[in-house]
């Protein structure tokens, strides 16, 4: 039988929704019972990344974004992600500051999610968090990263389409040229756009995409100027996601896009849960203890993991 | 499996006050003392802050006031949370508040007022007895 939580989430209920997020954000286990059930309903909705440095106009862009969907009747789901401190476990989550436009707008659901600990710029209830707000029935979810660098490429594997936002004056033809998230965005987008050297930062992601090697027919990915903050090229750039949307439907990436994102949750999923298992068999203080011997060089480091994973393995 | 439950704490101006030096040390401070601080800023609505109460799921609304329209907002706010019975949520204001409108606050239902001079201790001290004594995470 559903739990009425469950129901109610179906239904749409954004509080319900937001408990069960801060659930899996606790990693309570009836939250991630209640998420199983979930899972079954969500699949649905098209899943939109946006990444790129700290203060590049990310949430602002988002901001502005919304209205072109609403506009279209189409409902959101935005998951903001800020870091958490390393140092005192806090976080300042900022990001809905700047998403006001829609604040009140009820077909508008968003979200703050802190990392705590998490790398890759994602956290580890975002892709819950996406199944919930897809079960809610939300047709487009937009997952905000932290700022992030070059390697940070999660969003890219679980998003549908990644847009990647940078700032006039970003870097050379060689950071152009560079590996990781530059590879992997779906579309650019060059904010902040109203500044000098809009041009030429367009003018050398361009010739960085012109040097790929492209079959026949595949996405070409396009580089938008924006001016979040007035609003310019906003349009442009909705239409450009909703074009990337069409076109991996049609040629079939769509599906490739939902197993690769498929396959990194199982991964995670593996791990994290291997982790907590391992974890939950060694005491804090055994854990000292090795760090102890391991700096005085009484042992040496695999033999010292190694110690640990047998306990797990006798456990298991 | 252990749970990590963490405070989620909202910090908001409300109307014209614009002056937001307070609200961001005392977000910064939070911050420090191990709670996901949701900031909202200055010029927000009752009904938008509300909103974004629900979704964020939070366990206290921190709310400052300097140019006195604390007892208006108030009100508002506790009618609005309790018409979208968000019962668990405590309210928390700090700014310039009349001693005289302390106590009023309070029968309305606002858990703590603070203003100017309270130390730093105090305030975070206040705040984590209002949620639930382990809900402070470890960062790890």
């Amino acid at each position: 039988m559903q739990s009425e939580l469950v129901s109610k989430i179906l239904n749409g209920d954004t509080a319900a929704a937001a408990k069960l997020i801060t659930g899996l954000e606790n990693e309570e286990l009836d939250a991630a019972e209640q998420l199983k059930e979930l899972y079954f309903h969500s699949g649905r909705a098209c899943v939109v990344g946006i990444t790129g440095a700290p203060g590049v106009g990310k949430s602002t862009l988002i901001d502005s974004l919304i209205d072109m969907f609403t506009s279209r009747k189409l409902t959101l789901g935005i998951i903001a992600i800020d870091p958490t401190s390393p140092l005192t476990g806090g976080a300042l989550l900022g990001d809905r500051l700047r998403m006001r436009k829609h604040a009140a707008d009820e077909h508008v659901f968003i979200r703050s999610l802190a990392t705590r600990g998490w790398l890759g710029g994602l956290t580890k209830a975002t892709a819950g968090t996406v199944h919930v707000m897809d079960a809610m029935g939300k047709d487009i979810i937009i997952i905000e990263t932290v700022g992030t660098g070059q390697a940070d490429i999660d969003v890219a594997k679980i998003s549908d389409t990644c847009l990647l936002v940078l700032n006039p004056g970003m870097g050379d033809e060689v950071q152009a040229m560079k590996a990781g998230i530059l590879e992997l965005a779906d579309i650019f987008v060059i904010n902040k756009a109203d500044m000098a050297g809009a041009e030429e930062t367009k003018h050398t992601l361009a010739v960085m995409l012109e040097m790929r090697d492209y079959t026949q027919g595949s996405w070409r990915p396009p580089v938008i100027l924006t001016s979040a903050m007035y609003g310019k090229g906003i349009k442009d750039l909705a239409e450009e996601i909703l074009k990337h949307k069409e076109f991996i439907t049609s040629t079939g990436e769509l599906e490739e896009s939902r197993l690769e994102r498929t396959r990194l949750e199982l991964f995670k999923g593996i791990e994290s849960s291997l982790k907590n298992y391992a974890y939950g068999c060694v005491s804090n203080e055994e854990i000292e203890k090795l760090v102890r011997k391991l700096v005085d060089r009484e042992i040496d480091l695999s033999s010292a993991v190694l110690e640990i994973v047998k306990q797990f393995g006798r456990q298991v | 499996m252990t749970t990590k439950v963490k405070a989620r704490i909202m910090m908001a101006k409300f109307g014209l006050d614009g002056h937001s030096n307070g609200i961001r040390i005392v977000t910064k401070w939070l911050q420090d003392a191990g709670f996901e601080v949701i900031y909202m800023g200055l010029y927000n609505t009752p009904e938008r802050i509300i909103k974004a109460v629900q979704e964020e799921d939070v366990d206290i609304i921190g709310c400052s006031f300097l140019e006195g329209a604390h007892l208006f907002y108030a009100k508002k706010l506790v009618v609005l949370a309790a018409k979208n019975r968000l019962d668990k949520v405590k309210f928390v204001i700090g700014g310039v508040i009349p001693p005289d409108d302390i106590d009023r606050l309070k029968e309305l239902g606002i858990k703590e007022v603070y203003t100017p001079g309270t130390p730093r201790d105090v305030i975070i001290a206040g705040l984590k007895a209002l949620v639930e004594k382990d809900a402070i995470g470890t960062g790890k």
